[in-house]
């Protein structure tokens, strides 16, 4: 099982910016969504005035179903200058990855609880660290795309852009860095010493 | 004596690696370094490189400088925490070892105990970032040091001939943030593009030592053209070693070789860092060819 909570609203009005349109998941049924701060804080947003459109399904995850079902908000997503998705990072990596153009923020931190976890018929993955680092990496996780799990970036051991663990599998951290390149985010990169925090019951939202 | 105190004087620093064994006699490792390495500024001593266990690093660096040598201690992340890692360097400092080196390391799947469980707790990055907390006096949680705290020439590595240079530039700054005060390079074996890299990576004003390999023969180029990062010998060197074998095999080709690199490298670069892989003993000949 797992568990997301919101990040702290500072840390979001910080993140969130220009137009904005929201994307809740209210998941599989292995997950708790904090419904009730995410309501009153984009209740906030709307009162502000910056909502392009709110949109709330399930299943994110999966990205054929979400390029359907997200058919009818093109035009509102379009006029947006960022995508808040309010999901696991699992559901956050798939929009990223579905808009490599805008700016898609990660909203909540993701927990894991013992239990069953939700499978995911994906690429992506999700670690539950629950100080989720997708805002610095421009929506690709660096828990589960890089071999070594970096958080502060590329080591020395990538070949023709592959990892040294595996020739097969692209190293993480060039495709954090060519994403972030793609959409002028490297300034992401220039952010303060990331150092893991394994209590994850603190508070530790990372931006 | 701190290394950066010499780059600090425009000195062109030079150090060389070498490799505990698996095991305790370590005489054979320290007069080999004394008998060839005492003409350079310090010695590097590796960290289970390649994920291979190896005899500690400290032990070792305690032994060179017993010796009278300076030694550099590389630190990895691959097999400690961030107690372990902190205890550590503390500890090196109170053996008056003050040159230390942050890698992240390689992954346990490359060595020879690739079921070990692979920590990086910390990366190269944080590490710097823990030296430099250290420094200041207190843990990386805030908790008092008791007495003076350390004093660290604090180096890291970068990739400069990489395929992903871009990156490789990124991470450079990030370790300049953390605290890096020198770096030591990948080894090179194409001039230009190790002057071209250094024409963007002066931008942070931190010394850099070229990286090194004295090449030994054609098989050992292929072999590090197809498994090592980082690392591309051009095809005319490699041909250059396969046209004489009983010249290579002397190491004459070889330190002919790394000689030139160093020349041409040597106006845009503060210091050497020779990998002499266990051709210590080619050391001081290199150095001659090359003049330094
Ligand atoms: S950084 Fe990765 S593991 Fe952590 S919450 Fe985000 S997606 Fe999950
Ligand atoms: S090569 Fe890339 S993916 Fe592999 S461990 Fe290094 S940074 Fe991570």
């Amino acid at each position: 099982m797992l568990i997301t909570e919101l990040k702290s609203t500072e840390t979001l009005r910080e993140l969130l910016k220009g137009k904005v349109f929201v994307l809740n998941c209210h998941g599989c049924r292995e997950i708790r969504f904090p419904e009730a701060e995410a309501d009153a804080f984009q209740a906030e947003l709307t009162a502000a005035g910056v909502v392009t459109g709110i949109f709330t399904t399930e299943y994110i995850c999966n990205d054929e179903n979400l390029g359907y079902t997200l058919e009818p908000h093109a035009a509102a997503i379009e006029t947006a200058d960022t995508i808040a998705v309010f999901s696991c990072g699992v559901g956050v990596q798939t929009v990223a990855a579905m808009y490599p153009g805008k700016r898609v923020v990660a909203c909540c931190d993701t927990y894991a609880l013992p239990g069953y976890q939700g499978v995911t018929p994906l690429e992506v993955d999700c670690k539950q660290c629950g100080e989720c680092f997708l805002n610095l990496t421009g929506g690709i996780c660096p828990l589960t795309a890089c071999s070594k799990s970096l958080v502060n970036g590329q080591c020395g051991g990538a070949k023709n852009g592959k990892c040294e663990v595996d020739p097969d599998m692209e190293c993480g951290w060039e495709r954090i860095y060519q994403k972030l390149k793609k959409i002028g985010r490297l300034d992401a990169l220039k952010c303060p010493v990331q150092i893991r925090n394994y209590a994850t019951d603190d508070e530790v939202t990372k931006r | 004596m701190r290394i950066t105190e010499l780059f600090d004087n425009g000195e062109f620093v030079v150090t060389a690696e070498v490799g505990p064994p698996k095991g305790i006699h370590l005489e054979h490792l320290v007069a080999e370094a004394k008998e060839y390495l005492s003409g350079i500024t310090a010695v590097n001593v590796t960290d289970n490189q390649s994920s291979v266990m190896r005899t500690s690093t400290l032990a070792t660096c305690a032994l060179m400088k017993q010796a009278g040598l300076t030694p550099i201690y590389q630190a990895t992340c691959r097999d400690r925490n961030r107690l372990a890692l902190q205890s550590d360097l503390l500890g090196a400092a109170a053996l008056g070892i003050e040159n230390i080196l942050c890698l992240t390391g390689d992954h346990t799947k490359m060595g020879d105990h690739p079921g070990a469980k692979p920590v990086f707790d910390l990366d190269s990055v944080s590490l710097l970032h823990v030296a430099s907390t250290l420094e200041k006096g207190t843990d990386l949680t805030g908790n008092p040091l008791v007495g003076e705290p350390p004093k660290f020439a604090k180096g890291a590595v970068v990739s400069p001939i990489s395929d992903s240079v871009d990156a490789q530039l990124a991470k450079m700054e990030r370790k300049v943030m953390a605290g890096a005060d020198y770096f030591q390079t990948q080894a090179v074996f194409e001039s230009e593009k190790f002057i071209e890299f250094m024409e963007k990576a002066k931008q942070f004003g931190k010394p850099v030592q070229l990286g090194v390999i004295i090449p030994k023969n054609a098989g050992m180029c292929k072999f590090m053209n197809r498994n090592v990062a980082g690392v591309h010998v051009p095809q005319y060197m490699i041909d250059e070693l396969a046209a004489d074998k009983e010249r290579a095999k002397a190491g004459i080709t070889g330190v002919e070789i790394a000689a030139k690199i160093i020349k041409e490298c040597r106006p845009y670069c503060q210091g050497l860092h020779i990998m002499a892989l266990g051709w210590e003993a080619k050391v001081p000949e290199l150095m001659k060819l090359a003049g330094i």
